[in-house]
């Protein structure tokens, strides 16, 4: 009597974790590594060795950032920062206190996130499903990456990677990008941030397509695609349809985070002056009569 | 073992291309429609017919107008040389008015008055164009959420150019039309009031405009993956779920714990998407006239450490 209640308990939240249709996908096999040892479920999660491992990196890693909290003089969640080594430290093992966390951190966030993008392969592989998503979720990590991991490697030190508080990286963000004046004329962060705003309207009007289609209002009955298609090709002239515009939404999201990473490791293993001085090149191109520029530009103006 | 992993489309079936659904009598499309095979492979291989209308027509006269004044004045500022005037272009701008005109609505032409002509009728060719995602929602018996989402762009685009410049007492306020002018811009506003990092605001638009890529990458990522039982047709999906919805729901919630289905993610979507422009309108529409020193709010409110720095605090 007294044993039954846990497991019963256990088992009643197991069952009730399951969507109604979830029993008959929930197989054996598919698994990268280890068998069947580590394959089943907890609560809605699967679990495999990665998500142990995932587990492991990321229980290891938020322990070190609470205790690096602890040795900070603040437990205002906007304030605490978990700061990398000084630049002098360059490229070896730095104290406890001054970046050796921020350092094993930074190993636990590369364990976990790689764990994490096996662990989503495995999940695929359940379901039968084509390999986008990890490959997608790969694209961030390499972003993450190269902020933390490879620009501070061809810089030669890893004071170069960014502080871990809700703030300090925004600070971070803010003192490197002025390094080299005025960030916005980075060829690199142009197209990024292109990238992003086009990526946030196309998934407002796919978002919003697919709504007004299952949702017209007014009682009326719900549209099909040759209606999604129609309206923007009544609307622009094209409409890139079902399959489309899911391509080109995970090409945009792709491209915003690979060309974040590019504009941040160009900036400073490949250049180093003003970004705005880089557009030189086009100036001085020997086709142009060299005459003295209308407007300057770049100056970092505090009266506009 | 080897798997088919969509990427790109490997058989085309090419017919007649489509009209469209039909429309109601009064309306006419322009062109038949045409099919490009390398199109094809990415999308959909049909471009065009298009409806055009009186909106359409009105929108795109108008915003020609206002691109060519843009571009003539540009042209002018290098007086008329077509050599500099391609050398230069990313570096010239047509400026707002200098703050001593205030709210003039027509200060001299060459002192921003050609600025606030192009200011007119950029915004005549942007309300015909909303106007016209409206109206074709509508002819097709659409519900208005592409309609919305745009309104929530054309905030920030009002904010930026017309509403905070009006509470600020002067035009000049307004973003300058030029590709480094608008970079310039910018990186001033953010300099001239405390740092745009500590507004509250500006941080809301980025964390939406970021969970906007992460939410496309998600769900483009996770119907590509089921596009092999079907999941591209969506409002099949949402009306009578089928094993596409159901590993695509399964998929997410093995990972993280939690799912959407397949009307839902639309909705996180197009949320998501629509609160990068409205946060960030408040956030533009606060500065200058609620709050001057974005540094100096976060530290009163103990978000940025007195000494103005988290990363060093001294």
């Amino acid at each position: 009597m007294v044993l039954r209640l846990p497991y019963k308990a256990f088992y009643g939240s197991t069952e009730m974790a399951m969507l109604s249709f979830e029993r008959k996908y929930r197989v054996r096999g598919g698994t990268l590594i280890g068998g069947d040892l580590f394959d089943f479920w907890f609560g809605p999660f699967y679990v495999g060795f990665f998500g142990v491992t995932t587990m492991f990196f990321t229980v290891l890693g938020t322990f070190l950032i609470i205790y690096g909290a602890s040795l900070g003089d603040t437990w205002n969640l906007w304030q605490i920062s978990i700061n990398p080594p000084d630049l002098e430290y360059g490229l070896g093992l730095a104290p406890m206190a001054e970046g050796g966390l921020w350092q094993i951190i930074t190993i636990c966030a590369c364990g976990a996130f790689g764990s994490w993008a096996l662990r989503e392969v495995e999940i695929c592989r359940k379901l039968g499903m084509g390999y986008h998503v990890p490959f997608a979720y790969s694209v961030a990590v390499f972003a993450y990456v190269t902020l933390c991991v490879i620009r501070p490697l061809l810089m030669g030190a890893w004071g170069h990677g960014f502080p871990y508080g809700i703030y300090s990286h925004l600070e971070w963000v803010n003192n490197v990008g002025y390094t080299y004046g005025n960030f916005h004329y980075n060829p690199a962060h142009m197209v990024a941030i292109t990238f992003f705003f086009t990526n946030a309207m196309f998934l407002s009007l796919h978002g919003a397509l697919v709504l007004s289609s299952t949702n017209p209002g007014g009682g009326q009955e719900v549209k099909t695609p040759e209606h999604e298609d129609t309206y923007f090709r009544d609307f622009i002239g094209y409409s890139v349809g079902t399959l489309g515009i899911h391509r080109v939404g995970t090409f945009l999201a792709l491209s915003a985070g690979f060309w974040s990473a590019i504009c941040i490791v160009i900036s400073g293993p490949l250049w180093v002056d003003i970004w705005a001085e880089w557009w030189d090149w086009w100036l001085e191109l020997p086709v142009f009569p060299q005459e003295d520029l209308v407007r300057q530009i770049g100056e970092l103006k505090t009266d506009p | 073992m080897r798997e088919y992993q969509n990427i790109f489309t490997a058989v085309q079936v090419q017919g007649v291309p489509e009209p469209g659904v039909p429309l109601p009598p009064q309306d006419s499309r322009t062109g038949g429609g045409m099919l490009v095979h390398l199109v094809g492979r990415f999308g959909n291989a049909q471009i065009g017919p298009i409806y055009l209308g009186f909106l359409g027509t009105v929108s795109l006269v108008s915003g020609l107008i206002a691109f060519n004044i843009i571009g003539l004045n540009f042209w002018a500022q290098v007086d008329w040389d077509p050599v500099q005037f391609v050398r230069q272009l990313f570096w010239l701008s047509l400026d707002p008015p200098p703050a001593e005109y205030g709210l003039a609505v027509l200060p001299p032409l060459k002192d921003g008055g050609w600025f606030m002509i192009t200011g007119f009728f950029f915004t005549v060719a942007v309300f015909s164009w909303w106007l016209r995602s409206y109206r074709r929602a509508k002819a097709l018996g659409l519900g208005f959420h592409v309609p919305i989402a745009f309104a929530s762009a054309i905030w920030l685009f009002l904010v930026l150019g017309f509403i905070r410049p009006l509470l600020m007492g002067s035009w000049s306020h307004a973003v300058p039309y030029g590709i480094f002018s608008h970079l310039d811009w910018t990186n001033a506003i953010s300099l001239n009031t405390g740092n745009w990092y500590y507004n509250p605001f500006h941080a809301l638009s980025i964390v939406f405009l970021y969970g906007s890529a992460l939410l496309f990458a998600m769900h483009g990522a996770t119907i590509l993956a089921v596009s092999r039982f079907g999941g591209e047709r969506e409002i099949e999906q949402i009306t009578d779920r089928g094993t596409a919805s159901e590993r695509a729901a399964l998929f997410w919630r093995w990972t993280m714990g939690f799912n959407a289905t397949m009307e839902s993610i639309h909705r996180w979507a197009w949320w998501f998407a629509m609160l990068t422009t409205l946060t960030g309108g408040i956030g533009v529409l606060l500065t200058g006239t609620v709050v001057d020193d974005w540094s100096a709010w976060a530290i009163k409110h103990g978000v940025l450490h007195e000494s103005g720095s988290n990363w060093f605090p001294e």
